[in-house]
């Protein structure tokens, strides 16, 4: 496949970026309530409607609630639907994002990653999306503004592919990616219209010939087979977002995967991340390359369904591996990551060890200096075959 | 407006088949609004009596596209409906000549309480629909628990009749008032016996362009202790007892649609129903008083506004 040449370079912050995509979709509905970081999606495409740069319905609703119950209604009602939140507003939703999922509505959220309260913050953590991690969605991760761009596009073909039929979150740090200013590559509208396509919903509520019920009581015959579909759809999203990924690579020219392993070869040391910490972990793996230290890095692009086969291919053969969490689980054994992953790799004949770090909670900065003193501790384990401690808080 | 005869020619929307329990006041409500829509119609239900009585799947009581998503939310739930509807006619996804009504309906525990905030904000942000609260006074489905929309001194399982407190305490929430302040062009309350008035009221909301708002009175034999086959009767007692006075206001004007000729004493409508049975007992003459006091200090209210501008 011929890649395109692009010459659409821009400098935007994320939220824009991430308005951007969404204008160039043009979905036909957009449920909207304010959040802080994510409040600046919004906003641009307010300013999308308002010139009339989009024909979408933006709806701005009294609370994220409403926001998700509103999406429902109009996804049900055959319609492409998008919206964004962070934090307080996605748990607020939380009751709807089961019922989106439940009633297969691929809806697409643009989720600005921002700690929860109390005590009430507005910086960046995992803890908004990690909280909704259960709750049946498809969640990408993105390190960069233009891999958020990008994102959005992949999520929406994921999502509405027929063999998935699910919702999907495109997630990306608070302020750090959603407000910081990146170089990157726009994609022309007959590009995004080419790749995203039309999507119409089928047994729309519209359809006033042919009636059909949705959201119907469903008891002990029959709930427990909905639910095993969904799950099996969760399951045949990984190849189809491995293929939609694949796709947008070698269309555009910037190849995409399931997850991102970064010098990891010959690695003895890894620190598994994600979001946008990741850039930072990669200029401390080049530093200590040079030095002779065998590092890496693996971040999750996709953590909803949970590549648990490639994770533990890309870390067979590594000794140690610390899973940096930006969220906590509160239950005393490591973050949500840290667990999944570890038990990704329990069928690995020589499993790596593997310890559990939470880091940067509240928008509590990674510097050099901690991915430094993770990579000492490992490359220490390494030698010593012995972890001191399990769990614990970096960045105190 | 329609006759009984024109009525009872339309389609039936809502099934028969349903389980609903025998007087329920919800299928006569539903029936009589489904028929004064005068073309397509798609609905929204709340979590609750009318969602759960029609839909166990794999079966449906609906004729029309239905839809229920969460409990507090049929209001937003409809309005997405709704702006998806605009947004495709809009794009000739949907025929330009094609005009489709939207109804959400609720419970009181779903309207008055938890579902207070996505009525207003619907209501606030002008979505062409109309809102019907069934009303029978409590969280019925989940086994008669109180509401804003219970009345005054009713037994219910959370505001129980005991030695020291005789039932709930609070004068109930005067819902349509709230839904006035809305600025909305229809809002009227209505009863299942008055069919007439009824299919009137539904005729206009939905005729009208905005939101408009119907709150029904609601029997309900269960949650009210009383026989299914006096449901209709009790509904009539209700208004002409004034304790569910049948107005509209239309645009802002305030018309009371029906006065009784001969006022019946508030006794005669609570008298049937056990909820009310701990007011009879001879200690408790002055709560019945109270009752009554109230009652009609709220039905004098709306007398003095008949015929004014109220907003």
């Amino acid at each position: 496949m011929a890649v395109t040449a692009h010459t659409k370079k821009a400098a935007l912050t994320g939220n824009t970026a991430v308005a951007i995509a969404m204008k160039q979709i043009n979905p036909d509905v957009y449920p909207a309530y304010p959040i802080t970081p994510s409040t600046g999606i919004v906003e641009d495409f307010s300013g999308f409607v308002a010139d009339g740069s989009v024909d979408t319905e933006l709806i701005t609703v009294e609370s994220e609630h409403s926001a998700m119950s509103a999406c429902i209604g109009a996804s049900a009602a055959g319609a492409r639907v998008m919206t964004a939140t962070s934090s307080q507003g996605l748990a607020l939703m939380w009751e709807m994002l089961y019922i989106a999922s439940g009633m297969r509505l691929p809806i697409v959220i643009a989720d600005v990653n921002r700690a929860l309260s109390a005590p009430i913050n507005i910086h960046c953590d995992h803890s908004d999306s990690m909280g909704a991690r259960d709750a049946g969605w498809l969640q990408l991760y993105a390190e960069t503004v233009q891999e958020a761009y990008d994102n959005v596009f992949m999520a929406m073909r994921i999502a509405e592919n027929a063999k998935v039929m699910l919702p999907a979150m495109v997630c990306m740090d608070g302020f750090i990616t959603s407000h910081a200013i990146e170089n990157l590559d726009l994609l022309s509208d007959e590009e995004v219209r080419g790749f995203v396509g039309e999507y119409k919903g089928r047994n729309s509520l519209l359809d006033t010939d042919n009636p059909v019920t949705w959201g119907a009581m469903v008891l002990q015959d029959h709930y427990i087979t909905f639910k095993h579909q969904q799950s099996e759809a969760m399951t045949r999203a990984k190849g189809v977002a491995a293929g939609v990924m694949k796709e947008f690579g070698e269309k555009f020219g910037r190849p995409y995967g399931l997850i991102d392993a970064y010098r990891l070869e010959d690695a003895e040391a890894a620190i598994v991340i994600m979001n946008s910490a990741a850039g930072t972990t990669k200029v401390v793996v080049d530093d200590l390359r040079k030095q002779g230290k065998k590092v890496g890095v693996l971040r999750l692009r996709l953590f909803r369904p949970f590549p648990f086969k490639e994770i533990a291919d890309a870390l067979r053969g590594v000794k140690v591996v610390a899973v940096l969490d930006r969220a906590d689980s509160m239950n005393s054994f490591g973050g949500p990551l840290f667990n999944e992953l570890r038990s990704a790799l329990y069928d690995l004949d020589n499993r790596p060890k593997v310890m559990s770090r939470i880091y940067g909670l509240g928008g509590r900065d990674y510097k050099v200096k901690d991915a430094v003193e993770v990579f000492e501790e490992l490359l220490n384990i390494s030698k010593t075959g012995k972890i001191d401690t399990m769990t614990k808080y970096i960045t105190l | 407006m329609a006759t009984i005869k024109e009525l009872a020619k339309k389609d039936e929307l809502l099934s028969g088949g349903h389980r609903l329990c025998a007087g329920c006041g919800i299928p006569p409500i539903v029936r009589i609004i489904l028929r004064s829509a005068n073309g397509p119609v798609v609905a929204s239900s709340a979590t609750g009596c009318l969602e759960v009585g029609t839909t166990i799947y794999p079966y449906t009581a609906w004729r029309i596209p239905w839809i229920h998503s969460a409990f507090e939310n049929s209001a937003a739930t409809i309005s997405g409906v709704e702006t998806a509807y605009r947004a495709l006619k809009k794009r000739g996804r949907i025929p330009a000549d094609k005009d489709i009504k939207f109804v959400a309906f609720g419970g009181d525990g779903g309207t008055y309480d938890i579902g207070l905030q996505s009525l207003s904000g619907a209501l606030e942000r002008r979505h062409n629909f109309l809102y019907v609260c069934y009303d029978n006074g409590a969280y019925m489905n989940t086994g008669i628990q109180r509401s804003s929309a219970t009345p005054l001194f009713s037994n219910t399982t959370t505001s129980q009749a005991g030695e020291v407190i005789q039932g709930k305490q609070e004068w109930r929430k005067d819902l349509t008032r709230i839904v006035v302040a809305h600025n909305v062009p229809f809002a009227a309350q209505c009863s299942p016996h008055n069919w007439a008035d009824l299919s009137k009221k539904a005729e206009k909301a939905l005729a009208v362009k905005g939101p408009t708002f119907l709150n029904v009175m609601s029997p309900c034999p269960l949650g009210w202790y009383t026989k299914s086959e006096d449901s209709i009767k009790l509904a009539k007692l209700s208004v002409d007892t004034c304790y569910w006075p049948l107005y509209e206001v239309e645009n802002g004007v305030m018309k009371v649609t029906y006065k009784p000729k001969e006022k019946k004493p508030l006794a005669e409508w609570l008298k049937p129903q056990g909820r009310f049975k701990h007011l009879f007992k001879p200690e408790n003459a002055n709560l019945l008083s109270a009752f009554q006091a109230r009652v009609d200090s709220e039905w004098q209210r709306l007398i003095d506004l008949d015929g004014k501008q109220v907003y």
